[in-house]
C-alpha cells in the first residue's frame, strides 16, 4: 500500500474507509469505486442497510462488471441519521477516490451529502430518501433521485385515502425535512379534494419511540384519518401502539403516507391488513421482479428488497452502463458528466423495467397503489400485498416544470 | 517565550512542528476538527483545571457558536471571521448569563444546572428552526473569503486559518494561566476559603473564567462550522458535553497541552474507528473508566508529573 | 363536550394517565439513584444503563430460555443485581474516597460501555417484547381506551415504591443503612459489615433500575439508548426532589410526568425541557431540592 494521507494509524485504518484501494495504484482491471450510506443500525435499518449493500454488489453480478473487465470495490459507512455525520462521510469519500454514492435514507442527510457531491463533482443517486426537493428547489447536476419521493406518496396514498371518504385528517410527523415535506404535500392533496386537517404533532426524530401521547391527541380530534407522516421503525411503533390504543377499534382510517414491505414485515399481517401504501417496486410484481427477488435474496436472507433497495440494483446497473458508454477516462474526470450520460439514455432492468431519468434528475417509473392481505389471503413468506392501482410514471411525479429545480430551464 | 518553562517551550516547538505537518500526512478535515476540539476542550479545561469546576454543558457555547457563525455567513453574508468573532461573542454572552447562575453552586449541583441549561439551550435549537434549521441542521455554509478578499474554498487556505485561531488561542490561554489574574484563580483552586479572606472576590474570577471558557467554546464551535460547512444539533446535544470533558479528562486536567492531545486521540478514535460501529462508543467509556482508576493525571499530566516539569 | 383550558376534558384525563405512566418510570428509577446516592455518595450515571440492561434480559430471557414476562419480574432484577454487586466491587469501591464527580465520570463511562455493547449486538433500533398475554388488551375507561398492560404499569409502580419506601424508612434494616450513611464509623464498631452493606445498598438500587426495565420492555421498544433517553430526566427529578430524599425522589417523580403529560397538550414540543426549567428554577430558589436537607 502506498503510504499517503490514507495510510494513518496503520492497522486500525486497514479495515477502515479510509484505506481504499488506491485508484492509481491499482492495475488490475478498470477501477471503480461504489461507496453505500446508509443507516446501518438505526430507523431505517432494515428499509436500507446490509440489503442495499448486497442489491447493489447483485447489480455489479447480474450486469457482469468482472466480466466486462471493471474491478468495482463496494464499501459502506454508516450516516447514522445525522446530517453532519453522512456529510463528513460523503466528503472524505469523495476526497478518497469514490465515484458513486448511492442509497442514504434520511432526507436531511441526503440533502447535506448533494451538496457534498456537487462540491466534489461526484455522481450521487438517492434511492431511499423521500425528500422532492432533491429534484426541486435542492436539485444539481451530480444528483440522481431513483425510487420514489413524498410528492408521489402524497398523491397516491393520500389521494386515494381521501377518495375514500377520508375528508378530515390529523397529522403526527417526523419533525424535519421529510416528515415536514410529506405532511405539507398530503396537506394540499387533502384540500384540493375538499377535506380539512383538523390537527397534528410533530415529534423529534430520531429519538421518539412511545407515540402514546400524540395517539390519545389524534383519538380527542375527532378526525376520520389519522396520517402518519414517518417512516421505517416509527411508522412501525405508531401502528402498533394505535392498535393498542384502540385508534383503529373506534373507526379510524391510519394513513400510512410512507410504508415499505419491511415494515409490514415488522408489524405482522394482523396489525398491518387493509393498510393502503404506495411503492414504485413488489418483488411480487411479475416475473422480472421475481426473478431478480430469487437472485439478490441468498445475500439478505431475512430481508426482501424494497422498493428503496431495489433502487440501489437499478441504479448501480444505470450507472455501470453509462460509465461504459461513455468510458472511464471520460467518468473519471467528472460526476456530472456520468449524470448527464445517465439521462441521456433508458434505463433497463429487471427491478424497474423500462424507465427514464428525467434532465431534473428524477427517476421517471410507474408507481402501484397496494392494499396489505389479510392473514388469511397470505399464502407464502412475504406475500404481502394485493395491486389496487397503477399510475404512469407521468401521473406519479410532479411535472417537470413545478419544482423550482434551477436545471431545468424553463 | 510568552512566559512558557523550558519543557513548555519544547512542547510548543513541537506542535508548531506538527500543525504545519500533518496535513502532509493525515486528511485535513480531520486535523482541522482536531485543531477545532482542542480549542474547545482548552476552554473546559480553564474551567475543569483552573477552578475545579465540571461543566456538563459546554456544548451549548460549542453548538451556539457554531450556529451563530453558520447563520451569519449563509443567510447575512458576513465574512467568515467576522462569523467566527460573532460565535465566540455568542459563546460568552451565553456564558455570561449561564455562569451567573451557575458558579453559586458548587460541585455537584453546578454539574447538574449546567446540564439543565444545556438541555434548554438543546431544546432552543430543535425548537428556532428558523435559525437552527432544527433536524436538518444549517446546510452548505459558505467557506467565502478571508476579510473578503482571500478564498477559503480549498482545503489548504482554511487549514492555515483554522491553525493560526488554534495557536493564538493556545498562548492566550497560557498567558492568563500565568497572569496576575491566573495567580489569583489557583489561589481559589488551592483554598477558597483563604482567597477570599484575601478579599478576592471569589465568584467574580469563577464566573470570568466560566465566560473565557464559553467564549472559546464559541469561537471553537464557529471555526468548524466554517471548515465542514455545515452546523446540526449534534454540536449542542449532551454527548458533545460529554466528549470535551472527555478530551480533559484522557489528555489531563489542569495541563496546557493534555485537552490538545485529548482531542486528538478522541477525534481520530471517531474517525478511524467509524467503521466499527458503536465500538467507538464502548471504547470512549472503558477510557473515561480508565482515566478515573487508574490515570487520574491524564497522559500529558503524568508525563509532566514523571519529568517533574509543568506542561 | 366538556372542555377544560380550552381543551376537551377527554383529553386532558388521558395525558393525566400517560403522565402518570411516564411518571412511574421517573419515580421508580429515581428511587435507586436517591438510595444510592444516599448511602455511596456516588452519582451513578449508568442507572440508566441498568434499566437498559433489565429490559434486555427481559427479552433474552424469553428469547433463549423461554422464560416469560412474570419470572422475569423476578429473575431479571436478582441477575443485574449480582452483575450491580461485580460492577460495585471492581470499579466502584476504589474511587469511594475521591471527589465526588469523579464516581460521575466512572459510571458515566460504565454507561457508555454498556450502551454500546448494546448497540454493537442488537442494532440501535433494538428488539421488540410482547406484553403478556394476560395483560393484552383494552380498557375503554370512556375518555379514552387504556391499554390494560399500562394500566398494570401504574399500580405495579406503585406498589414497588411504597414498599421500597418502607423498607428503607420504617425498618429496622432500613435504620441501619440510614446510620450507616450518617456515621459509618460508629455503624462498623457495633459489629455491621459496613462495606458489605453498601456494596448490596448498590446490588439493591441496580436491581430496581433492572424491575422498572422490565415493565418498560413490552411499553416501548427495548433499544440500547432507552436508559440514556432518560437519564438526564431522572438526574433532573432527583436533584428537585433533594438529592438522596427517597420519597422526595417518588414524589417529584409522579409529579414530573404529570407535568410532562400536559406540557404535551399545551405545548407539545415543550415536554421535553420543562423538567429542565423546572430544575433550574428549582435550584436556583432552593439549592438543595424541595424535599432535600441543607448541606
Amino acid at each position: 500500500m502506498t503510504v499517503t494521507r490514507r495510510t494513518i494509524l496503520g492497522s486500525a485504518v486497514a479495515a477502515s474507509a479510509l484505506a481504499l484501494p488506491s485508484v492509481k495504484a491499482r492495475a488490475a482491471g478498470k477501477p471503480l469505486t461504489i461507496g453505500v450510506c446508509s443507516d446501518f443500525s438505526g430507523t431505517y435499518s432494515d428499509v436500507g442497510g446490509n440489503t442495499s449493500v448486497a442489491c447493489v454488489q447483485q447489480a455489479l453480478a447480474d450486469w457482469g462488471a468482472a466480466a466486462k473487465g471493471y474491478d468495482v470495490t463496494v464499501i459502506k459507512g454508516d450516516h447514522q441519521n445525522k446530517p453532519d455525520v453522512g456529510a463528513g462521510l460523503a466528503r472524505q469519500w469523495f476526497d478518497n477516490g469514490v465515484d458513486l454514492l448511492i442509497d442514504v435514507p434520511n432526507s436531511a442527510v441526503a440533502l447535506a451529502i448533494a451538496g457534498v457531491a456537487a462540491a466534489k463533482n461526484k455522481a450521487y443517486i438517492n434511492t431511499n430518501a423521500a425528500t422532492s426537493a432533491l429534484t426541486g428547489p435542492k436539485c444539481n447536476a451530480n444528483t440522481i433521485h431513483w425510487s420514489y419521493d413524498t410528492y408521489m406518496l402524497s398523491h397516491s396514498t393520500g389521494g386515494a385515502m381521501v377518495a375514500a371518504g377520508g375528508k378530515s385528517w390529523f397529522f403526527i410527523t417526523a419533525d424535519y425535512a421529510f416528515g415536514h415535506l410529506l405532511r405539507d404535500q398530503t396537506t394540499a392533496v387533502i384540500k384540493a379534494a375538499g377535506g380539512t386537517v383538523v390537527g397534528g404533532v410533530a415529534y423529534p426524530f430520531p429519538q421518539t419511540t412511545d407515540f402514546s401521547s400524540f395517539l390519545v391527541q389524534a383519538q380527542s380530534s375527532g378526525a376520520q384519518v389519522l396520517g402518519l407522516a414517518n417512516a421505517g421503525k416509527d411508522t412501525v411503533n405508531s401502528i402498533k401502539q394505535a392498535h393498542q390504543f384502540g385508534i383503529t377499534q373506534s373507526g379510524m382510517k391510519i394513513a400510512g403516507l410512507l410504508i415499505y414491505c419491511n415494515d409490514i414485515h415488522g408489524m405482522g399481517l394482523d396489525i398491518a391488513q387493509g393498510l393502503v401504501l404506495t411503492e414504485s417496486f413488489y418483488w411480487d410484481l411479475n416475473d422480472k421482479t421475481r426473478a431478480f427477488t430469487k437472485r439478490v435474496l441468498p445475500r439478505t436472507p431475512n430481508n426482501y428488497p424494497s422498493m428503496a433497495q431495489a433502487g440501489c440494483y437499478s441504479g448501480t446497473t444505470h450507472f455501470m452502463k453509462a460509465v461504459d458508454t461513455m468510458g472511464l477516462d471520460a467518468a473519471n474526470k467528472s460526476g456530472a458528466a456520468i449524470i448527464a450520460q445517465m439521462k441521456k439514455m433508458p434505463t433497463s432492468d429487471d427491478a424497474f423495467g423500462e424507465c427514464s431519468v428525467r434532465e431534473d434528475g428524477r427517476f421517471m417509473c410507474p408507481s402501484y397503489l397496494f392494499r396489505v392481505k389479510t392473514p388469511a389471503e397470505s399464502k407464502y413468506p412475504w406475500d404481502y400485498y394485493n395491486l389496487i392501482h397503477t399510475s404512469s410514471a407521468e401521473q406519479t411525479f410532479a411535472p417537470l416544470a413545478t419544482e423550482g429545480c434551477p436545471l431545468v430551464k424553463a | 517565550m510568552f512566559g512558557f518553562n523550558r519543557g513548555q517551550q519544547l512542547s510548543f516547538v513541537l506542535l508548531l512542528i506538527l500543525v504545519i505537518g500533518a496535513p502532509f500526512v493525515l486528511y485535513p478535515i480531520v486535523v482541522m476538527q482536531v485543531m477545532c476540539y482542542a480549542i474547545f476542550a482548552m476552554g473546559t479545561n480553564l474551567l475543569m483545571g483552573s477552578v475545579g469546576l465540571l461543566s456538563l454543558g459546554q456544548a451549548a457555547y460549542f453548538g451556539l457558536g457554531g450556529y451563530v457563525a453558520g447563520y451569519l455567513v449563509q443567510s447575512v453574508g458576513l465574512t467568515p471571521e467576522l462569523g467566527i468573532v460573532a460565535g465566540g461573542v455568542a459563546g460568552a454572552a451565553l456564558g455570561g448569563a449561564f455562569g451567573w447562575l451557575a458558579i453559586r453552586r458548587q460541585a455537584i449541583y453546578f454539574a447538574m444546572i449546567t446540564l439543565a441549561l444545556a438541555q434548554i439551550v438543546y431544546f432552543g435549537a430543535v425548537q428556532v428552526t428558523g435559525f437552527t434549521g432544527g433536524e436538518n441542521g444549517i446546510q452548505g455554509i459558505p467557506r467565502g473569503a478571508l476579510f473578503g478578499f482571500l478564498p477559503l474554498a480549498s482545503d489548504r487556505a482554511m487549514y492555515a486559518l483554522v491553525a493560526v485561531i488554534f495557536l493564538a488561542g493556545v498562548i492566550f490561554i497560557h498567558r492568563v494561566v500565568h497572569s496576575p489574574f491566573g495567580q489569583v484563580i489557583k489561589a481559589i483552586r488551592d483554598s477558597e476559603p483563604r482567597a477570599m479572606s484575601l478579599g478576592y472576590k471569589v465568584e467574580s474570577y469563577k464566573w470570568i473564567i466560566f465566560v473565557l471558557a464559553a467564549a472559546l467554546a464559541g469561537v471553537a464551535g464557529g471555526t468548524k462550522a466554517m471548515v465542514m460547512g455545515i452546523q446540526t444539533l449534534s454540536d449542542v446535544g449532551g454527548s458533545t458535553s460529554g466528549l470535551v470533558v472527555l478530551m480533559v479528562l484522557l489528555g489531563g486536567i489542569g495541563t496546557i497541552f493534555g485537552p490538545i492531545l485529548g482531542a486528538l486521540i478522541v477525534i481520530a478514535m471517531q474517525y478511524y474507528l467509524a467503521p466499527f460501529g458503536a465500538w467507538v462508543v464502548v471504547i470512549q467509556g472503558a477510557i473515561f473508566m480508565a482515566c478515573v482508576l487508574v490515570f487520574r493525571r491524564g497522559i500529558i499530566g503524568e508525563v509532566a508529573y514523571r519529568l517533574r516539569t509543568q506542561l | 363536550m366538556v372542555m377544560i383550558l380550552g381543551k376537551p376534558a377527554p383529553l386532558l384525563f388521558g395525558q393525566l394517565l400517560l403522565g402518570i405512566i411516564n411518571g412511574s418510570f421517573y419515580a421508580m428509577l429515581s428511587m435507586g439513584l436517591a438510595i444510592i446516592f444516599g448511602l455511596l455518595k456516588i452519582i451513578n450515571f449508568a442507572h440508566g444503563a441498568m434499566f437498559m440492561v433489565g429490559a434486555f434480559v427481559t427479552w433474552g430471557l424469553f428469547t433463549y430460555l423461554g422464560v416469560g414476562f412474570w419470572a422475569a419480574l423476578i429473575c431479571a432484577p436478582v441477575i443485574v443485581g449480582a452483575f450491580g454487586l461485580l460492577l460495585e466491587r471492581a470499579f466502584i469501591r476504589p474511587i469511594y474516597k475521591l471527589d465526588i464527580l469523579y464516581g460521575l465520570l466512572l459510571t458515566f463511562g460504565m454507561a457508555q460501555v454498556l450502551q454500546g455493547l448494546a448497540t454493537n449486538y442488537f442494532g440501535s433500533s433494538g428488539v421488540s417484547y410482547d406484553a403478556p398475554p394476560a395483560l393484552s388488551g383494552v380498557l375503554n375507561l370512556g375518555f379514552m381506551y387504556l391499554p390494560v398492560y399500562r394500566g398494570f404499569v401504574v399500580i405495579a409502580a406503585i406498589i414497588i415504591c411504597a414498599v421500597t419506601w418502607f423498607a428503607v424508612e420504617k425498618t429496622k434494616l432500613g435504620a441501619l443503612l440510614r446510620a450507616a450513611t450518617e456515621n459509618p464509623s460508629l455503624v462498623q464498631s457495633f459489629g455491621v459489615n459496613v462495606p458489605r452493606l453498601i456494596a448490596l445498598t448498590f446490588g439493591g438500587g441496580v436491581a430496581l433500575a433492572a424491575l422498572a426495565g422490565v415493565l418498560a420492555a413490552p411499553l416501548y421498544s427495548v433499544n440500547p439508548a432507552m436508559g440514556s433517553d432518560l437519564i438526564d430526566t431522572v438526574f433532573a427529578v432527583v436533584v428537585i426532589g433533594g438529592m438522596g430524599s427517597i420519597g422526595g425522589a417518588i414524589l417529584t417523580g409522579f409529579g414530573l410526568g404529570i407535568i410532562e403529560g400536559f406540557t404535551d397538550v399545551f405545548y407539545p414540543p415543550g415536554s421535553a425541557v420543562v423538567v429542565f426549567v423546572v430544575m433550574a428554577v428549582v435550584l436556583l430558589g432552593r439549592p438543595a431540592g424541595l424535599f432535600g436537607k441543607v448541606a
